[in-house]
């Protein structure tokens, strides 16, 4: 059965639910709602909560749960034999999975029958030609016993399937009925229902720390298979980045992090700068018109997303360095460029260090501006020896959040800074960094056994630990210095 | 004294100067005001600049994306190579390949060269057949197969023109670059112009660029954005559906019940911290936790909904928790004060005065969701699509693409007819974002209230 069904079902019982329950609160008190302790709304809303959100748990924990079991199940029928040369048992698996979800659109089709599908076996069939037929395609051809694994696969999904079913509806129509019995005059449904709902808000609060906790487990559970595959020390250490995908490779992360920390070096000696000029500029020069036009067009900066920028850095910023720089220099030769990922990360950075820093120049009170200009410093004097120190803190987190956004930038440097990993000091040559590698050695056919798919967890984690340790780090500095005006 | 002072030297050794005339440190201090002005001019200058050029750039390579070359030709669907025995079988129709649709078209060509005025020497019907798109071939296959009964008439067709002709009328493609390219001569050109003229070619506005599919490495003229529009909007779909409810929920808990112990301090603390996380970190995540441990399909919209709901939300939550505490108290204490319950208060009082504030936070924050890359590349958005996805909640999950990540797909190939696809592309995500900020701006105008 169709888990969108069962959902519908649990939902339509639940709705059904809510008006039996507010009926039958009516009629407990012959329609007098007076005598009712809430609302007639809320007994029909117990009900509802009662019947769809146990049975709605119950679905979505299943589903969750569904795949480790079966995966279990099935894990061992697959003998040694049948995992080819140069295989390993979870490329089987997933050939498992691809396998029943063709039988099964097969069966849809009415290609094959239920009892043919039974007796069908690999050596007499071509099941792969088959698959084929219904659009599934499977790399190899089928063995007995993964054909065997396929089934029993299919078997076992198909069981779970309308087991849960029966679980969730039965779930549904039990709390219905209990909240259906509980339901008389002196009930208190409206507090009852506030609960369960005051529940709800509680628990979707909690996916914010479940986001986190999934981040951090992911991330370091796969870096713990990683050390286990390849030293950590060699991925601290080591000065050479060389992938190679026989095996034998170098995955040293400190060209990578000279990469990424040259780069966010660029664009903050770009953009910061800049963005505090503008911050100071707008809030203590600009005119009132000025500013109505230029802060939104800053902030339109601000909501273009990376992937403009990259593409900006690709087809134009790229060139033209290198036509007008690294050339006739004979820096050169590559559009991409720690430069070119540089600059136009450094015209992303502007708003976020500009909004940020003109937020803090503007908690500078008034008052202390006044002081200086009656003491007789000019606007100058006073920018520099009055506002930015007392709001250097605030600009030195900024600063720093900035920081931690560079050095996550993905698209920016993925299209503009090339994929060489390579420990230079020369900024129009194609450098890497951590996010680059991140996405070349986990997008196309991925591996989740080999090392050089592994380190971009590694890879990860670290991005993780370095930008939270910033972020952490602006905060408290903010927090710590921050002179209070009250 | 009335008189302004003159400079004359006093006993002691100071002097005396104008107060209508600058000295030297009163210059130098005035000269590094000017100074300090002008660099905050400089750089409120470099911003726009850099801001004019970004968008520039963009415009001028991508807006020909919209404009599209097309060649009509009359066809003959010639009986003897499409339907042999003249039995009108589907299923026998459908045998014939595109290789067999592709010496119609040649044949087509050959009898525009019998105009006046058309015909290049040296060019023969078969080579100028290579003007028309790859795609031509299969494309006039798939209209036979929907109107076996017009086999044995002659159709005027619109063939998309192939990418180096298409790339002749936007100026990528010059007679000079024609002679050191395999892909197109000359002589084809000349023919293109003899076509122009006698208005057989034309250049229109290219809907397909809207409608149509990706299509392979070699026939950029085909490309289109279709999946990757259908893509993004699912998952936009995924996205309002989760992070709203989810979203409004955790504000309200956290501005409205929530005691202060330090359960809620770890709450808010995680919320701040997501907002700041990589985005190519959700993109580990929800390949770890979507694709590798719960089992979703990669490429699929509802992975990609997810990741980006769970980026999204940090945004949202910290809008609505700014809306909801905007509402000034007074509004809880006389709800409070009538007898209403604490959750009632803040559903049928609150809540619906945050309103406006909250969708403004939702659209920004799905404005934010529909430009992000990084993490769709890792849950695997960059596969090659050519289906449409199905109507949902099947479409969920099937293999899609998404408005950026097609842009960065085009970025990667070889032909430079695809940059000006993806620069086209990144026009219509600019578009797309525009209204939707648009909308926010407008009904933050219309009904935010002030207290």
């Amino acid at each position: 059965m169709n888990i969108s069904l069962v959902i519908l079902a649990v939902v339509a019982i639940a709705t059904i639910g809510f008006f039996l329950g507010r009926s039958r609160a009516l009629a407990a008190v012959e329609g007098d709602r007076r005598r009712l302790h809430s609302l007639p709304g809320y007994y029909g809303q117990t009900v509802f909560l009662f019947s769809a959100v146990p049975a709605l748990l119950v679905t979505l924990g299943w589903l969750l749960l569904q795949p480790l079991y079966v995966e279990s199940q099935i894990t061992g029928m697959i003998g040694a034999a049948d995992i080819a040369e140069g295989s390993s048992r979870s490329l089987v698996m997933t050939d498992v999975r691809r396998i029943a979800e063709g039988l099964e659109v097969a069966l849809a089709e009415g290609r094959l029958s239920e009892a043919e599908l039974a007796s069908t076996r690999a050596e007499e069939t071509d099941i792969r030609a088959l698959l084929a037929e219904v659009g599934v395609a499977v790399a190899s051809e089928v063995e007995q016993g993964v054909l065997e694994a396929a089934k029993q696969y299919r078997a076992i999904t198909g069981w779970l399937q309308i087991a849960l079913a029966a679980v969730a509806i039965l779930l549904s129509l039990a709390g219905c009925a209990l909240a259906l019995s509980r339901i008389t005059p002196e009930f208190r449904a409206r507090n009852v229902s506030e609960r369960a709902i005051k529940a709800l808000l509680i628990l979707s609060s909690t996916v914010a720390i479940l986001t986190t906790v999934g981040i951090v487990a992911s991330l370091v559970f796969e870096t713990a298979h990683f050390f286990r595959l390849y030293p950590a020390r060699d991925f601290l250490f080591s000065l050479t980045w060389n992938p190679q995908f026989q095996g034998g490779s170098d995955l040293g992360i400190l060209p990578l992090l000279w990469g990424t920390l040259y780069v966010s070096l660029v664009a903050l000696v770009f953009a910061v700068p800049i963005g505090l000029l503008v911050a100071i500029y707008l809030s203590e020069y600009a005119s009132r018109r000025m500013r109505a036009i230029v802060k939104p067009a800053v902030e339109i900066l601000a909501g273009i997303p990376t992937i403009v920028y990259g593409l900006f850095a690709l087809i134009t910023v790229g060139p033209l360095l290198r036509d007008y720089f690294a050339e006739p220099m004979g820096l050169g030769t590559s559009s991409s460029s720690v430069l070119t990922a540089g600059l136009v990360m450094g015209i992303m950075l502007i708003p976020f260090v500009s909004s940020l820093s003109d937020d803090v120049i503007n908690a500078v009170p008034q008052a202390m501006r006044d002081g200086s200009y009656g003491l007789g410093a000019t606007r100058s004097e006073t920018v520099r020896q009055v506002i930015l120190p007392a709001a250097l803190p605030g600009i030195v987190g900024a600063i720093l959040l900035a920081a931690s956004r560079a050095i996550g930038e993905t698209m920016i440097v993925v299209m503009g800074a090339g994929a060489a990993a390579k420990l230079s000091l020369n900024p129009l040559e194609a450098m890497t960094t951590i996010t680059v590698k991140i996405v070349s050695q986990l997008t196309g056919d991925t591996e989740f056994a080999s090392p050089e798919t592994l380190v971009a967890f590694a890879l990860g984690l670290s991005l993780f630990v370095v930008t939270l340790g910033l972020n952490i780090l602006a905060l408290y500095i903010v927090r710590t210095y921050r002179e209070q005006y009250e | 004294m009335t008189d302004a002072p003159s400079s004359r030297p006093e006993p002691g050794g100071k002097t005396f100067t104008s107060l209508l005339e600058q000295d030297a440190r009163t210059r130098r201090r005035n000269a590094a005001e000017a100074r300090f002005r002008a660099y905050g001019l400089a750089a409120i200058t470099v911003a726009m600049l850099a801001l004019v050029g970004l968008l520039s750039s963009i415009l001028y390579n991508g807006s020909s994306a919209f404009r599209q070359t097309f060649i009509t030709l009359n066809v003959y669907l010639d009986p003897a190579k499409l339907d042999k025995d003249g039995s009108g079988d589907l299923d026998k129709i459908a045998k014939v390949t595109t290789f067999g649709y592709a010496p119609l078209i040649a044949k087509a060509i050959e009898s525009e060269f019998e105009r006046p005025g058309i015909g290049v020497e040296g060019l023969k019907a078969k080579a100028a057949a290579k003007m028309i798109s790859k795609e031509g071939a299969a494309e006039l296959r798939r209209f036979v197969l929907a109107n076996p009964e017009r086999i044995g008439e002659t159709v005027a067709f619109r063939f998309l023109a192939s990418g180096r002709i298409d790339g002749y009328y936007k100026g990528r493609v010059t007679m000079e670059t024609a002679k050191i390219d395999k892909n197109v001569s000359p002589e084809q050109l000349l023919l293109a112009d003899q076509f122009k003229e006698a208005g057989i070619l034309e250049t229109s506005f290219n809907w397909g660029f809207l409608t149509r599919a990706d299509a392979s490495e070699n026939r950029p003229e085909a490309a289109g954005l279709g999946v990757a529009i259908l893509g993004s909007f699912y998952m936009m779909i995924v996205v309002l559906c989760l992070t709203l409810p989810i979203g409004v929920a955790a504000s309200i808990y956290l501005e409205e019940f929530a005691p202060k112990n330090w359960i809620t301090d770890v709450i808010e603390v995680n919320i701040s911290n997501l907002a700041a996380v990589p985005s190519i970190v959700f993109g580990i995540l929800g390949l770890a936790i979507f694709i590798n441990f719960a089992g979703l399909p990669q490429s699929a919209p509802i992975v990609g909904g997810l990741v980006l709901t769970l980026m999204t939300l940090p945004t949202i939550i910290i809008a609505t928790r700014a809306s909801l505490k905007a509402v000034p108290p007074s509004i809880r204490d006389a709800a409070l004060g009538v007898g209403a319950s604490k959750m009632q208060t803040v559903f049928h009082h609150v809540l619906p005065l945050a309103a406006p504030g909250i969708l403004t936070g939702t659209i920004i924050g799905l404005a934010q969701a529909l430009g992000e890359t990084a993490p769709l590349l890792l849950i695997g958005m960059v596969a090659f699509v050519r289906e449409f996805p199905a109507a949902p909640p099947e479409g969920f999950f099937d293999p899609a693409s998404a408005l950026p990540v097609q842009v960065y797909n085009w970025t990667q190939r070889a032909d430079p007819a695809f940059v000006e696809r993806a620069s086209g592309a990144i026009i219509v995500l600019l578009a797309f974002l525009l209204f939707m900020n648009a909308v926010a701006i407008i009904l933050r105008r219309r009904f935010e209230r002030r207290w």
